[in-house]
């Protein structure tokens, strides 16, 4: 990867512009893509406390490639989940590109991952009845784009991910790298701001890997910003920033 | 998007789908059978009922019942002295043929007419006097001279009878007569009797000797138009025959006379045992009823629903068989078939928990995942309503079909309490084989689409509320 993450405080912004992205004035404080503040989530479970987070100061610039490993229940999934509007916080704030989300209704939440955000899962979660084609539309349904351009927008997505050829197959008869494919063009298709993935690579081979993780990189290069959860160093490796989770704390990796 | 997605989850879960829509089928096409044997069975009902009671009556007006007096026997023959003609072998040859209500049978005074036709929502009213013409044919032995009594009971199931002592013989002979209002017009006895030959009573008859006679009567006794017919020892003459709707269904009573001539002979002046009263609007039957309780106490007002209960026979099987088990099992079935419907509904979501974890994940709102949930299983249930529907009309087919023949007898309420005498209250009502039609109505279809949509919304909202409550996050954790 050209430019390597820089270590840096989390809680102060990224000096170093993403790639692709128009240089900043010196002076100006650019508007993060995500800021948090003094984040907790703490789960009861049967009489059993589990602090999931805690304490959490993090600022990720707009057009950054990020990526968080922790060990197992070290916090990495809850903290793809604030970030992506899918769950609240027990205690502090979360601001994407300026907007506080912690204190939205689930209404106004799920309009924010409608629009803002693009999700990418370890297990693809593409709906086993529909064409590729369709899946991809699946994630435009909500933001109420008409039929014809909901397709030609699809087909878009999917063309921009290899797989104009495919779009009519069914996710059964597709690989795993494909199908991995599928759900980023399902992502990318609404044009989000930010692409969050979950374990992306957890369930391909090397090679199908290295083609995911070349894809999203190429798309980091044309100014998406991504976060990332992997458990893979070699994948982690080549994101431009690089943070850890251990029970529920967040620091920077060098 | 929802047609498309909808589709292809009902294609790609077809199991689920053929296993709802089954059971939604079995059901509806079970309610659908069940309602229109309901239907023709109460057609059947008014059928039977029409042959006593006339077209057009929905309310009767009749004496409550009450046990016989203390001592109160049925009619007698009473023979003097001088009564006979000997026949010079030791008896004496005696006829008499006597006019008058049954033991039991209860009557009121006939001003209650006028009380009716006052009644606010009574379109027409009409009074009929029920009564039994006994015969007494026969030798009697005579008895050194002296008067004797020969008293003859009625008590033979076909209104005959026959008995011998000391030398004498004698036959019981009895059928029904009425005494009907011949301005009566279409509320009546006779306004759903079918004129076969002759002419049927009028306003001009009144004081007459006429008689109108059942079909199936006239056939047993060979009388015919012009012909005489002995009531209460006067000839009568026979103006018309009658028959009941039905090609087999007799009519409320074997002879018809004028009101008032019925009246003088049985010694019933001024007396009437059911007035016949046709509501102004079909919907205000029971206000009429409670209407003409309040203005006579002393009566019993029934409604043609309280009169089906005087169909007996296996017709009255049938209503009990629809109305009681076919009504219940059709009821389980549809409750089975709802449960089915819902648990299997919940469970597939339970099993989609991730696909709507995901869907919440890129946007969908909880509203739109309950549209598609409560699409998918309206849809199931509406596939089991159609062939619900199939399976309905091929069932009223073959009732229609084999058209299984019932036998009904409606008493007349004027007859009589039970325990009246043997035959005679029997004699008083119509008997009639009735086909059983199961007739395909709009409603019965309604019905099946209700139901369908009923069973397919509650498993559909309960399903979607189901899916509606899971945490994107939690949902999206699920490994289903």
């Amino acid at each position: 990867m050209a430019e390597q993450a820089t270590t840096h405080a989390t809680t102060v912004p990224d000096p170093v512009a993403a790639p692709g992205t128009a240089p900043l004035a010196p002076a100006a404080e650019p508007v993060p893509m995500f800021r948090l503040t003094g984040v907790e989530k703490v789960y009861t479970q049967k009489n059993r406390t589990v602090h999931a987070l805690r304490s959490v100061d993090l600022t990720i610039p707009a057009g950054q490639l990020v990526a968080i490993q922790g060990s197992t229940g070290g916090g990495k999934s809850t903290l793809l989940q604030m970030l992506g509007a899918l769950d609240r916080p027990t205690a502090g704030t979360v601001m994407l590109a300026g907007q506080e989300t912690s204190r939205l209704g689930d209404r106004d939440l799920a309009r924010i991952r409608a629009r803002d955000i693009g999700f990418v899962f370890q297990h693809y979660n593409l709906i086993p009845t529909l064409t590729a084609q369709e899946n991809v539309e699946m994630g435009l349904a909500p933001l109420g784009v008409a039929a014809g351009e909901r397709a030609s927008r699809a087909a878009a997505a999917l063309a921009s991910v290899g797989l104009e050829d495919r779009a009519s197959h069914l996710p059964g008869e597709l690989s795993g790298g494909q199908q991995q494919r599928v759900a980023i063009a399902r992502a990318l298709a609404k044009r989000p701001k930010v692409l969050l993935a979950d374990e992306p690579t957890g369930n391909l081979d090397e090679a199908t890997r290295d083609d995911i993780v070349g894809l999203l990189e190429g798309l980091w290069r044309a100014g998406l910003t991504i976060i990332m959860v992997t458990h893979d160093s070699a994948v982690a490796r080549r994101a431009q920033r690089r943070l850890r989770i251990n029970a529920g704390r967040v620091t920077e990796a060098a | 998007m929802f047609a498309r997605y909808l589709r292809r989850e009902l294609s790609g879960r077809r199991k689920q789908t053929a296993i709802i829509a089954t059971a939604m089928a079995l059901a509806i096409g079970l309610v659908i059978i069940v309602n229109s044997l309901s239907a023709g069975v109460r057609n059947a009902q008014a059928g039977a009922l029409e042959s006593v009671y006339g077209v057009g009556t929905d309310v009767t007006v009749t004496a409550t019942p009450s046990p016989p007096a203390e001592g109160e026997r049925g009619p007698r023959f009473e023979f003097g002295a001088g009564d006979g003609s000997d026949t010079g072998d030791g008896t004496t040859a005696v006829s008499q043929s006597r006019l008058a209500t049954g033991r039991g049978s209860a009557t009121f005074d006939a001003a209650a007419v006028g009380t009716v036709t006052a009644q606010d929502g009574v379109e027409a009213a009409s009074g009929v006097l029920s009564l039994t013409n006994m015969t007494f044919d026969g030798e009697l032995p005579q008895a050194g001279g002296t008067a004797g009594t020969g008293t003859a009971a009625s008590g033979a199931e076909e209104g005959q009878a026959a008995s011998s002592r000391a030398g004498g013989s004698f036959d019981v002979n009895s059928f029904t007569v009425m005494g009907v209002d011949g301005n009566a017009g279409s509320v009546g006895p006779l306004a759903s009797a079918t004129l076969q030959d002759g002419r049927t009573l009028q306003a001009s008859d009144a004081g007459t000797y006429t008689a109108v006679l059942d079909s199936a009567y006239a056939t047993t006794e060979e009388l015919a138009v012009g012909d005489a017919i002995t009531i209460a020892d006067q000839e009568f003459e026979v103006a018309g025959i009658v028959a009941g709707s039905g090609s087999d269904a007799e009519t409320a009573s074997n002879a018809y006379i004028p009101l008032d001539v019925a009246q003088e002979l049985s010694g019933s002046a001024g007396l009437v045992s059911t007035v016949y009263v046709r509501a102004a609007s079909s919907d205000r039957i029971s206000t009429l009823k409670d209407v003409l309780e309040a203005a006579l106490p002393e009566n019993t007002v029934n409604t043609q629903e309280d009169l089906a209960s005087s169909v007996s026979g296996s017709l009255s099987t049938a209503s009990g068989l629809v109305s009681s088990l076919g009504t219940w099992l059709s009821a389980a079935v549809l409750a089975v078939a709802f449960l089915l419907a819902i648990l299997l509904t919940i469970s597939g979501v339970s099993r989609r928990t991730r696909e709507f974890g995901t869907l919440k994940a890129i946007g969908w709102r909880n509203g739109s995942i309950v549209r598609q949930v409560a699409g998918e299983s309206l849809v199931q249930s509406l596939i089991g309503g159609a062939a619900g529907l199939l399976v309905g009309l091929a069932g009223i087919l073959l009732v229609n079909a084999f058209s299984p023949t019932l036998t009904a007898s409606a008493r007349a309420q004027a007859a009589g309490p039970a325990g009246g005498p043997g035959g005679l209250a029997q004699r008083a009502g119509a008997a009639a084989d009735v086909v059983l039609h199961a007739p395909l109505t709009p409603a019965v279809m309604l019905i099946a689409v209700g139901a369908a949509v009923a069973g397919g919304l509650l498993a559909g909202v309960l399903g979607g509320w189901r899916a509606a409550r899971l945490r994107p996050a939690a949902a999206l954790r699920s490994v289903a």
